[in-house]
């Protein structure tokens, strides 16, 4: 949310000189409640976590004790973290990859003018507003083994011999979630990115017509450099959402069948609330937190590099 | 925008597309419009549909015959009313409390002279990328420590802060849109920044502030891991983790599950259709133009 703002205020936030005759509390008193709020619930409890991940606290006895690293040292041998990292990355991943492919591809259809556009992208709006609950349940029903209408429309089409049993096969119980991923969060992708394209100026779309660039040509070498931006800033918040997935798997499957959709916020939930490891768990939390900042960080130089190369 | 409309309107030279491109356009938007709709039709469709036929080997995509017997079992057999209750004063609390903290923030760092603006703007929306798994255990300590478990409370609080970011944002991208001299028109008039918000750009903004209230009211709406760790009864826990807890013993009961998440999405559903293009435009920073 808010990427168009991101690139438009950097424009455009050159320091007015409003020189407001401001009586005793400055501007920044009007600050305060926002920032507060936001530092009570994310600042401090970030520093708490730190703290906590170095002791071995367990809400269920009294054990209470400093121990270093040792809760990472042996994070790093479980092999239930390593199961869960991998799933974590290939949901990512995967869901990444084909939301940006497909919300391209939605773009690109509704910056097109036809009849009915605003239907189709209020009709986008559906998946997103949908709580993430309801849509693990509303996927549970479509993909349900026995029932589900999905496994009846793919042997009507004779697509498969019998029912495949989706969430509940080690094989294809991912594949399910990262489906309904797809479904709840790619429209909102391609409002994200249509915005970036009806940025892009009309004069160049009309220079490329009078110099004679076909349809494909005009998106590789005009709409395409000019919306890589926005492609990896929007791609950027989609892996840091996916990465951080937990309602979706934790009502879909609960981390099951046989651990195969197990991701780090359903690991890290467990070790927190069913076991009440506070100290491991947040080790663990604190593991994911590094490596959100790590995609952040290396979406960022490498935006900062393309931007470079665009010739800023 | 309208040049280069009025020249693809008159198609024949350069890239312009021949009429089979055209059909292929529209099926394209048939295709996203149904894969986006379609699911939720689908649970409307179940919804109203008796065990039996849901049941049945070949799927009935029109409801016959139509029962209301799964709304029924929700309130009567689930108390599922109680869980909208909570959600409903969470979610207007939370949506209330935030528009008014993030709305000043965002006047002030758009409109008032504020150095590092920037800074602080990139701040807010660093915090709002931190994966929420990180903070939910030591807030459940800190809320433990104050017996603010189980509480409306904690969940304002939280929903608060995550909200906060959203609102800031977009309000900011707003303010930042209304012409400067408006304030200063008002300055010289001797009027205060508390005067000029509240008088001035916040009427001005209304279509906007109402549009980010609904974003944000969603995002409460919608939150299920910190009301899964922080509520424990049906006193204080919200909607999602009612339907969350919907499983049976023996079989899942896709009609109530179906007839839950139409009561607690259709509302929504209808919002957003309402507002759907100041949404738009809200999430887009505007940039998304008719």
């Amino acid at each position: 949310m808010a990427i168009a703002e991101v690139q438009s205020q950097e424009t455009t936030l050159k320091p007015r000189n409003i020189r407001v005759n401001l009586p005793r509390p400055g501007p920044l008193v009007l600050l305060v409640p926002a920032l507060a709020s936001i530092g009570a619930v994310s600042i401090y409890p970030v520093l708490l976590g730190l703290w906590l991940s170095f002791r071995d606290t367990t809400l269920a006895s009294p054990t209470d004790a400093f121990i270093g690293l040792d809760n990472y040292f042996q994070l790093f041998s479980d092999s239930q973290f390593w199961n869960a990292w991998i799933h974590t990355i290939q949901f990512t991943t995967a869901s990444t990859l084909v939301e940006t492919l497909l919300g391209l591809m939605i773009a690109l259809i509704l910056s097109e003018r036809f009849r009915g556009r605003g239907i189709v992208r209020a009709a986008m709006l559906v998946p997103w507003a949908i709580p993430t609950v309801v849509t693990s349940k509303m996927f549970g029903w479509l993909f349900d083994g026995q029932n589900g209408i999905v496994n009846y429309l793919l042997r009507s089409v004779g697509l498969i011999q019998h029912n495949v049993d989706w969430y509940g096969s080690p094989d294809f119980a991912l594949i399910t979630i990262v489906i309904a991923d797809v479904w709840k969060t790619t429209p909102f992708m391609g409002l994200l990115l249509l915005a970036g394209l009806q940025t892009i100026p009309d004069s160049l779309a009309e220079a490329s017509v009078i110099d004679g660039a076909n349809a494909w040509q005009h998106f590789w070498h005009i709409r395409l450099p000019l919306l890589t931006p926005t492609l990896l800033i929007a791609s950027m918040f989609r892996a840091l959402d996916a990465f951080r997935i937990f309602d979706l798997v934790y009502v879909l499957t609960g981390g099951g069948p046989a651990d195969s959709t197990e991701v780090l916020s359903t690991l890290t939930y467990k070790h927190l609330f069913s076991a009440l490891q506070f100290g491991y768990g947040s080790a663990l939390a604190t593991i994911m937190f590094i490596t959100e900042i790590v995609i952040a960080v290396v979406f960022g130089v490498f935006l900062l590099r393309k931007m470079r190369e665009v010739g800023q | 925008m309208s040049r280069i409309q009025d020249f693809r309107q008159k198609p024949p030279q350069g890239f312009m597309f021949p009429s089979w491109d055209r059909v292929l356009i529209y099926l394209c938007a048939l295709f996203i419009v149904c894969w986006s709709v379609g699911p939720f039709l689908w649970q409307m469709s179940t919804s109203i549909q008796p065990d039996r036929e849901l049941m049945s080997p070949t799927p009935h995509f029109f409801p016959y015959p139509i029962t209301f017997e799964h709304f029924v079992n929700i309130f009567v057999g689930k108390s599922f009313h109680r869980y909208v209750i909570n959600s409903v004063i969470v979610t207007i609390t939370t949506t209330f409390i935030c528009l008014l903290f993030g709305s000043i923030a965002a006047f002030a760092l758009a409109r008032l002279d504020i150095r590092g603006r920037l800074g602080i703007l990139g701040f807010i929306l660093g915090v709002s990328m931190f994966p929420q798994i990180a903070i939910v255990a030591p807030l459940y300590v800190l809320a433990s420590n104050f017996g603010w478990l189980d509480t409306y409370r904690i969940l304002i609080l939280i929903y608060l802060a995550l909200g906060l970011p959203l609102v800031v944002w977009v309000l900011f991208g707003y303010f930042r849109s209304i012409p400067q001299t408006i304030d200063e028109a008002a300055r010289i008039d001797g009027a205060r920044p508390m005067t000029i918000f509240f008088r001035i750009i916040l009427p001005m903004s209304l279509p906007a502030v109402v549009t980010t209230g609904l974003l944000c009211f969603i995002a409460a709406w919608n939150e299920f891991m910190f009301a899964l760790a922080f509520t424990s009864d049906i006193n204080h826990q919200t909607v999602p983790v009612g339907i969350a807890n919907f499983t049976g013993v023996h079989y899942v009961p896709w009609g109530d599950i179906a007839a839950a998440s139409v009561v607690v999405t259709l509302p929504l559903v209808i919002m957003v259709l309402i507002f759907q293009q100041h949404i738009i435009s809200g999430l887009t920073g505007g940039a998304v133009k008719e």
